[in-house]
Parts: C-alpha cells; structure tokens; sequence
C-alpha cells in the first residue's frame, strides 16, 4: 500500500526532462511514498485553531441538551468516590494511606476518569467524524488530540471539585502540589499515544470500540485507583508497577493529598512507557492515515 | 505572470474492489480467520489477488495560474477522485501533483456543520475545518453573514434553519475563504435556482479575480461559461484537454464514434446483463425498423427503437428514453409506462422490439443524445442515466416547417408546430 507524501515548500530539485520552471518551489507535492513519517509539527501548528474549536465542539454537544450540564461533571465522580469510599473505605476497611477515603478515591478516579475518558472519545473520534475525513484536508491527528483536549477541560472542572473537598475535610495542601503539572503531562502522554493507536486501528477494525469499554474496567481495577498500593502484595508489587497507570495515579495521590512516597523506578518506567506509546502511536496513525478516507 | 499553478504528473489511483459486503471496514475476526487462508495461498503461490480497478490513470496535465479548468466525465470517470488526491484527502497510488499555492476545496457545501450549534459557532468551525485561522473568519465574519442573509438567526442553532438558509450560510463560509487554488466539485448540485445562480456568480467572482478554479459539474451550461479550458476524463484516463470548451464538452456527449453510425447502439452481448431486460439494439429507425440515416428533417417523423432479450418478465418493468440537447439540458423523459396500467405493452419472454414514435415538427433543428433508460421501478436502475445507459445520437436539420417565416433555426429548444385558430 502507498502513502500521500505531503512535503511542504521544498523545491522539486533538479528534473531534467521538465520544462521551464517557475521560479518559486511547489506549496505542496503530493505523491506516493514508502516508509514511516512522524507527525508534521510545524502543519499540526498552523491548524491549532481548529484543534481548539473541535475541543470546545465536543464539550459543547456533550452537554448541550441536558438540564444539569456541566454538573455532571461534577456529579458523576463525586457519586462514584463515595459509593467507593463506603464500600471499600467504611465496610471494607481498607488502608487509605492516612487520608478520609473519599479524597483518597477522588485523587484517583480524576487521572483515571481523564486517562479513560480520552481514549474512549479520541479512539472514536475518528469514526464519529469520518464525513469530514471523506471531505476535507487537515491533519488527522486533530481530531484525537481535540477529544484529549475536551477532555482536560472536564479535568479542570473535577480538579476544582477536589479542591473544595479538602477545604471541607480540611486536608492542607504542600508543595508536592508544584509536581502536578508533570503528572499531569505524563498521564496526557499517555492517554494521547494510547488514543493514537487506538483510533488508527478504530479506523480498520471497529472491534477495538467493543472491546474498549471491558478492557478499561478491567485495568481500572489492576490500577490503584479505589485502593492503595500498599494492599498489594510484597510478591506481586513488581508486576503490579508494570503497569503504567500506576504510575500516574500514584504520583496524583502523592501530590494533592501529601502521603505516601515516590517510587522513581516505577515513575521512570512509567515516563519510558508513556513516551514510547506516544513516539509509536504517531508513526502508526501516520503510517495508517493514508488510507483513511479510503476506508472510512 | 502565467506560472503553473498545478502540475499533474502521471497520476492514478488504484481501489480494491470489495465484495464481501458494502462496508468496507474490517473486523478483527474476519482477518484472524482468513489467515490460515490467505497464508495457505500465498505459500502455493496462487495469492488470491483481490480485484482492483483504476479510479484514475496516467493523468497528466498543467493548469496556469488564474485559470478556469472544467472537469466533465460521467460518473464514475474519475473527477471526484482526482479532486480528492488534489486536495489531499486520499492519495495517489501512482505518480505526482505539484500544487502552487494554498488550496481550498468545495467539495460538498456544509462540511463540517453540526446541527446543534448556531449559526455563528458553525461558521467559525467550518471555516477552520476549511482551514481558516480564526482571525480570518473574524475579519470577515460580517461578510460572511451578510451573503448568506442570516444576520439575525446567528444564535439560533443552525438545525432550526431552512433548508436554504442553511446552504445560503455554508456556501459563503467556503465562498469566503481566500485560496489561490479553488477545488470545487458539483456544489451548484444543491439548493434552489436562486441560490445556485448566486454560487455560479461567486466562483465567476473568484475565478475573476484571477485565482485558479478546477471546477467538476454535471451542469454543462456553468462549464461553458465560466470555464476558460476544459478536461475530459474516461474511465480514469484524461481523453481531452483543451481551450475549446465547445468541443471538449461536444466529445464529452457524443462520444468520438462519427455521425453515421452513431444513431445505432449495438450490444456485444455481455454488456447489461441480466435476467429481465438486457438491451441488444438501441436506434433511431424508420416506420421499418431500419436505421435512419443522419442527418434527420424536422419533418420525419421516425422511432426510438429498442430490441432486448427477455428471460424472464417482470411486471413493473419501465423501458424508456431520456433526450438531451447538445448543451446536455433534458428534453424530456418518455416511459413505455407512461399510459394507464392497462394500456402498458407487455413484454413477452425472448427477444422483444419495442418502439416509441416522435412525432414531426417536434425537435428543433441541431444534434441531440438519447439515453436508453431501463428500470425495475423501485427497486433499482437496469439502465440508469448518466450511468450506464446505452446512448446514440440524433442530428436534425432542415425541414423545420412549411411557414414561408421560418426557413431557418428557430430560437428555443423545441419546434413544434401546432395549430393555430382565431375563436373571436
């Protein structure tokens, strides 16, 4: 299968059975090419008003027809971490590394609500906006990144939730709180490289859109999202932190909530990890863009 | 200032023919499944190779800077397809494009709409869908508004808009975006005359304005007057560019077979397969059945003449032809189920000649198509206009009517004569 090369303003060079040329070099040559392309950063640039616009878009429709808008938002991880907090933290007595347990909860449901949410709205992303696929040119990668960015704005909402629930539990905040941006940007990594796979693939085999939903269940629950690291097992915590949402979601707790310690093996291995998806989730998505309007 | 604004360079684009089903995704389980299979083939060297065809092939030409290059074929030809590698929404399998300059395509009014939104939220994402920076659709935010005559349904989401409203704003977005290069496929396609007119006007502005247009449409009339060159492709394959309009769209209708033998339509016998009515013969005939010879007066009368095999009847079947005039505007459609139910011809099984008159004094002097049309009504298209129906062509001249006033080619399409008579 060949692939649209799309160098902008390079020169053709020489070619000597052309007639005369002008003077100035084609804006664009479109033609097959062989081999693997990473993103065009300098293009995904001059198209970032688009990538705002979609986001806003999608926040936009998500609530646009519901009576409580944005608090759902709001509501749906604040119910979640307490049917958890009673559940695990008041009938199961769980350890919550010194904090009440609905903190506890919150601080890793919001990661992991970001990180799940992201790969579920941008491995569709694709799909649900093939029309302007099959219509347009712009970079395809914006489309995954503006379901990633829509959904950081959901963040920032849950993230001001949290807030107001220290000050009612009255948890004080430390400086730790300066590292949440790098958690941030690492669980983003993540999400984005996984999201680019994701919706590649989508493209070929919508299976991956059936599976998705199961799979996320399953791994919110190998994740320490509702429970400590420290339940785990002595034998089993190494295979545990392979796991490359531990990572993150530790490093949330650790940060908003002042307990527990930082694991920097496991906190590298999580940055090698979430970098490599990203690095091999773009070339793939570039690799398979190609034929996307074919296929679609 | 002529540089090139466009060179294609023995592009093509190869499909694969899907078979299985009409979609054309995949599903995991149908690939792990076919592996073995495809594995087992492969390694006896027999690879069942999927079946391709060609949207597209060895296309080269040159379009200069602010020309106005029309695009003509019949469906399936290839001109979306070329516009699609040109505008980078898919890409060529074979060959290059040098494109100079920034490219906007229009190649479906509306893209990028979503009905909940207004009509203010909608302009801003489709223009930059059609890759507009924001502070550019800002600036022209009111002109904009002002072409599509919107302004005070701005905030209303664009779902409560009429149906033209919406097409007025959508249109002028795309209208409004400042490429050098302007791609537009069959957009005058939509709306009303109104509206379609005023779309015709703005591309004549643009292409005024010295900017490049290629410009794909089935309305023959807009090519031929905005249109400075015009390209024709079959089957994929450029079969004529040049300056001359006129002729490119006169091959695009009539074909390259010369007039004599093109009042006859012959079937090879594979063509149009299929059990109900597979069309054999198509002329243009004399009360005889023989082939009239071309040129026609106005005062024969003569018969569209179709012989078909028939294994096996169908009830609703329609047979019938459509009329073009030279510029490609319909005349009209005539159906051998045209008449009460009782009254239709029935087709018996085996060869079937059937003939529709047209009468005398009917069509006015100059060089007609006929499509032979053929349909299970409702169901689907046997012979489907502009598709796949068999064609030949009729040229009238002379012998218009026996008034003294009217020797030559009267104006208007059409040249009956009817009676006329004072009642007062």
């Amino acid at each position: 299968m060949s692939e649209l090369n799309v160098v902008e303003t390079r020169p053709p060079g020489v070619n000597a059975e052309s007639a005369p040329r002008p003077e100035r070099p084609p804006y664009v040559v479109i033609q097959p090419a062989r081999g693997w392309h990473l993103m065009a950063w300098r293009e995904l640039w001059s198209y970032r008003d688009l990538l705002w616009l979609l986001a806003g878009r999608d926040v936009k429709l998500r609530y646009k027809q519901t009576a409580l808008g944005l608090i759902w938002v709001v509501l749906q991880p604040l119910v979640a971490a307490l049917i958890f907090a009673v559940i695990f933290g008041h009938f199961g007595k769980l350890p919550s590394d010194g904090s009440p347990y609905v903190l506890f909860v919150f601080a890793g449901l919001m990661p992991w609500n970001y990180f799940a949410g992201a790969l579920q709205r941008a491995g569709n992303s694709l799909v649900v906006d093939s029309n302007l696929i099959r219509r347009v040119y712009f970079p395809r990668e914006i489309l995954p990144l503006a379901s990633t960015a829509a959904m950081l704005i959901d963040f920032a909402v849950t993230l001001a939730v949290f807030f107001a629930l220290m000050l009612i539990y009255q948890v004080p905040l430390t400086w730790r709180l300066l590292a949440l941006p790098a958690f941030l940007l690492l669980t983003t990594i993540m999400a984005l490289g996984a999201s680019l796979w994701l919706s590649a693939l989508n493209v070929q085999y919508r299976d991956f859109m059936y599976a998705l939903p199961f799979l996320l269940q399953v791994w919110m629950y190998a994740s320490p999202v509702v429970y400590a690291t420290s339940i785990i097992p002595k034998a089993w915590q190494g295979l545990f932190s392979l796991n490359p949402a531990v990572g993150f979601i530790e490093g949330f707790r650790w940060s908003l909530l002042g307990t527990g310690t930082l694991d920097l093996t496991m906190l590298f291995a999580a940055c090698v990890v979430g970098l490599l998806t990203l690095v091999s989730g773009a070339y793939v998505f570039r690799r398979i863009e190609r034929t996307f309007a074919d296929v679609l | 200032m002529s540089g090139v604004a466009i060179r294609v360079e023995g592009l093509g684009k190869k499909y694969r023919l899907v078979h299985r089903s009409l979609r054309n995704y995949r599903t995991l389980q149908e690939d792990l499944l076919g592996l073995p299979r495809r594995v087992w083939s492969a390694a006896r060297g027999l690879g069942a190779q999927p079946e391709t065809f060609w949207a597209l092939k060895d296309v080269s030409f040159e379009v200069s800077e602010g020309q106005v290059l029309g695009i003509v074929g019949r469906n399936g030809a290839g001109k979306s397809t070329l516009l699609k590698i040109l505008s980078r929404i898919t890409d060529p399998t074979l060959g290059r494009a040098q494109i100079y300059g920034r490219v906007g395509s229009l190649l479906e009014v509306g893209t990028g709409f979503h009905a909940e939104l207004t009509g203010r939220e909608n302009t801003f994402l489709s223009g930059a869908i059609l890759g507009m920076r924001h502070s550019e659709i800002q600036r022209r935010f009111d002109e904009i508004v002002a072409f599509a005559e919107v302004e005070k349904f701005l905030d209303t989401p664009v779902k409560h808009y009429s149906s033209g409203m919406y097409m007025r704003l959508a249109f002028s977005v795309a209208a409004h975006l400042d490429p050098e290069i302007l791609l537009v496929d069959e957009v005058l396609a939509v709306g009303d005359a109104a509206f379609q007119r005023k779309c015709l006007g703005k591309i004549q502005e643009v292409a005024k304005g010295g900017r490049t247009v290629l410009f794909v449409s089935h309305n023959l009339n807009a090519i031929e007057e905005l249109c400075q060159a015009a390209l024709l492709l079959e089957a994929g394959q450029l079969r004529l560019l040049d300056r001359d309009v006129r002729l490119v769209l006169k091959r695009y209708l009539f074909g390259e077979q010369q007039t004599s033998n093109a009042a006859e339509w012959h079937n090879s016998g594979t063509e149009h397969r299929n059990p109900w009515f597979q069309p054999m013969r198509f002329v243009i005939a004399d009360q005889h059945g023989q082939r009239h010879s071309l040129p026609l007066s106005n005062s024969d009368e003569f018969y569209v003449q179709v012989e078909a095999d028939v294994s096996q009847p169908y009830p609703a079947l329609h047979v019938g032809y459509a009329i073009y005039a030279e510029d490609g505007t319909l005349l009209y459609w005539s159906f051998q189920t045209d008449v009460p139910e009782p009254d239709w011809p029935t087709l018996h099984v085996g060869r079937c000649v059937l003939r529709c008159r047209v009468p005398a004094h009917l069509l006015n002097e100059g060089t007609y198509r006929l499509e032979l049309l053929a349909s299970l009504h409702f169901r689907k298209w046997l012979l489907e206009p502009g598709v796949n129906a068999p064609q030949v062509s009729l040229i009238i001249r002379g012998g218009l009517s026996d008034s003294p006033s009217w020797m030559a080619k009267r104006p208007g399409l059409l040249a009956p004569v009817s009676p006329w008579t004072v009642i007062r």
